[in-house]
Parts: C-alpha cells; structure tokens; sequence
C-alpha cells in the first residue's frame, strides 16, 4: 500500500491542514481551510483562521503545531513591526519571510511548523515565500502546503499559469482548496483566501456548501 | 573506507512505487503506468512495464511490493486461462477481478500489492475495477500507487463522464506525468495500453516526450 507521511505525529492541537499562495499579474492570492483537529480523530475547531495579518499588505499561513505557529507568527508581527518603525517604511515581503525563517531555523529543534508568507510590497510587488520545517526560505510563484496539499500537486501543477488575472486566480485557489478539502479527512471547513494587491486586502470566506464540487459529489 | 554503507539493493525490498490509472471510455478502457521500480533509494528497473495482460482483453495495473504484485497476476492469469478453457469463450473482466481480489483478500495480511484490473468484454463493455486491501468495487476510473496520491486533486477536478478515447488516453498521460514529477518513487517512461473490441494496443511514451508543465 502506499505510505504518505502526514503531520499526525505533531504534538497536540495539529493544523493538519491546507495552505496555499498564488502570484497573478498585479498581486496574491493566499488561503487555507479552517480545520484544527487533535490526532485526525476530534475536530477542536471548524472555523479557526489560519491566515495571520503580519502587517498592512504582508500575510502568513501556517501548518504544524498549532501551538508553535502561533507563538511564532506573534513574535515575527512584533519583530515586523518595530523594524517597520525603525526603517520608517512598510516592511518588505523577503523581510518578513526572513524574520519567521530566523525564528524556525534558531528554534528546529523545539518547534514544528511551516509557513508560507505572502504579500505586496513596492520593490518586487507581489510575492510569495515558503518557510519549511527546518528553516527554509524560498521565493515561488505559487506553493502549496500542509497535509491536504499532497493531493492537489498534480492539479497545482497542471492549472496554475503565470500572469493570471485576479478572477482566475481566485477560481485556481478556490478549486485547488475545495479538491484538497475533499480528499483530506484534517482539512475541511470553510475556504478562507485573501487577496492583497497595491491598492489594498480583501478577505474572502467561502462556507463549505459554497464550494465548487466536482464530478464526484 | 571503513563503515562505508553498502547499496540499498542488497538489502532494502523491491517495490514498484509507481503510479498506476485506467479509465473507462464507452467501448473500452484506457491503462497507464510509469516504469519505475526502486529498492530504498536506488532504482532498479527503470523502464518496466507494470501492465501485465491477464488475458486477450484483460489487463491490470502492478503497484506496492514487486514480487508480490508479479505473483498474484501470474496466478490470476493461469487461473483465469483455465476457467476460460471452462467456459469455453473468453472471460468476462469482473471475473479476473474477482479472482484478483480472493487472493488480495485471502492473504491480506502476507501480501502489500495493489492491483487495478481494466478490460473489455462483449457483456459490459469497457470496465475498471479496483482492488485495493481486498475489497472489489466497479469504478469510472481508478488510480493507485504512491505517486496517485499527488494526483487525486487533479483528477478529480478533471474527469467528466463520456469522454472519447483519445480523450482518456490524453487524461492518463497528463496525470502520469503529473505524478512522475513528484513523486520520488515513479518515473521513466509512461507505458499506456487501450484495450476495446477490436484491439488491444500498447504503447510507451518516452520521458522527454511527456506533457511539461509550467515550472519546466
């Protein structure tokens, strides 16, 4: 049979989750569902929000322990915004996927989360960064991430085109959310996705019946 | 050098990873897989071919252990001669699968290889059966192995029912492709078989000939 690995062996409340960021021509689109479960057996919440403002136009999702995501997604909105004050300009995109790689990479050893990071900001407009487990940091057009993305690789990889518009883009999220969500039993709930762009944030909450489905429902 | 590790194939079991699909069309059936066989880290095989014919219009899909997978099909395949000799035309695709699922069930808990069986016969056309942990379900389209797991989004969002031949056969080799790209344990060359019911024809897609996507 075939094994994949998921994060159930996470210590206590897990996100075991679904999270993604996309590029399209003029901003991002970030997302995730809403479900935190204990062991993939008890749903503790169905509506927790996993997408974290770290600062006017810059965005986290996390995946892991939800606990460790926290903490640290609290200490990087601090440390972001002092840096913002001391440089007396919105902080970058990189600069803010460097303060949470800083705190993963420092602390491998005690925490167990990963985050994807995106925003808007003057020098490179929209962007897109993924923090690993161990303190990775790289620049993508579009990643995907938690225990629900390991189904929708394929369909990320066949659908997502470069210099999309914001309607197609959001309709690449969305999907890409409603098909993990239907084979993950740990993600599940209502798709949370904002989008940020030079002119500012929306945030977009689609319930579960809302969905887009597919063939088989 | 001393404590040098030796090759992961001396010692590691030899499974077929893999990715494997068949799709039903109206008329027939569609089968793809990938060609690589890996034992730990190093590939062994890199170009076989893990559709195996159970008879003229019949055939299935090898995932999980090598050796077990070879095995039950080399049985289902004799055992399927004789019955077929029995009833003196050829076999009907639900009963290779049944026999495939008595011996999946039987020793469930010996065996760790999942075959898809897909064929045409002239009672129900073109059928795909799954049989997985020795359960036995008819299904539009089946998809196994370790690499389908980066695929179910994607198939999900693109199969529609009473797509054409050539449209099912375009659908595996996308979702091959998809799934050798990820997947550590599938690769190589994409071997596609369509069986309906005046033919059955095999074909291998070379790996720089597969679909690209957009980070290539």
């Amino acid at each position: 049979m075939e094994k994949h690995f998921t994060d159930s062996r996470v210590k206590g409340v897990s996100t075991g989750t679904t999270i993604l960021a996309a590029v399209f021509d003029r901003g991002v689109v970030i997302g995730s569902d809403s479900r935190a479960s204990i062991g993939g057996e008890y749903v503790s919440s169905k509506t927790i929000n996993k997408v974290i403002q770290v600062h006017d136009r810059i965005f986290c999702c996390m995946a892991g322990s939800l606990a460790d995501a926290q903490a640290v997604t609290k200490t990087a909105k601090f440390q972001l915004s002092f840096h913002s004050i001391q440089m007396e300009s919105p902080p970058l995109v990189i600069s803010a996927a460097s303060v949470l790689k800083q705190l993963c990479y420092n602390n491998k050893e005690e925490l167990q989360a990963g985050f994807i990071t995106a925003g808007w900001d003057k020098k490179k407009g929209p962007q897109v960064y993924v923090v690993s487990l161990g303190g990775m940091m790289i620049s993508q057009p579009v990643t995907i991430g938690g225990s629900g993305s390991t189904y929708i690789y394929g369909y990320v990889d066949a659908k997502y085109k470069v210099n999309m518009t914001r309607e197609e883009c959001l309709q690449f999220a969305t999907n890409a959310l409603a098909l993990a969500m239907g084979r993950d039993n740990v993600s599940g709930g209502v798709a949370n996705l904002v989008v940020i762009t030079e002119a500012g944030v929306e945030h977009i909450v689609i319930p579960g019946d809302k969905l887009p489905r597919f063939n088989d429902e | 050098m001393l404590g040098e590790a030796e090759p992961q194939w001396i010692s590691e079991e030899v499974k077929t990873g893999t990715t494997i699909i068949a799709i039903e069309f109206n008329g027939g059936v569609v089968l793809g897989s990938d060609s690589r066989v890996s034992a730990g880290d190093s590939v062994v095989n890199r170009v076989m071919n893990k559709l195996s014919p159970l008879h003229d219009k019949i055939y299935c899909a090898l995932s999980g252990s090598a050796a077990d997978a070879q095995t039950i099909a080399e049985m289902v395949n004799y055992q399927l001669d004789v019955h077929s000799l029995e009833i003196d035309e050829d076999p009907q695709v639900r009963s290779a699968a049944t026999l495939v699922k008595n011996i999946s069930y039987k020793y469930k808990e010996e065996l760790s290889a999942h075959l898809i069986v897909a064929g045409w016969d002239r009672r129900d056309g073109g059928q795909v059966f799954a049989t997985l942990g020795g359960l036995l379900t008819r299904q539009p389209f089946a998809i196994g192995g370790s690499g389908s797991s980066y695929v179910y989004g994607f198939v999900d969002a693109e199969y529609r029912r009473g797509m054409t031949k050539e449209e099912c056969q375009k659908f595996v080799v996308n979702t091959l492709a998809l799934a050798m790209n990820r997947d550590g344990s599938s690769g190589g060359v994409a071997y596609i078989v369509t069986i309906d019911e005046h033919s059955t024809d095999e074909k291998v897609i070379l790996g720089n000939d597969l679909p690209t996507f957009f980070d290539q």
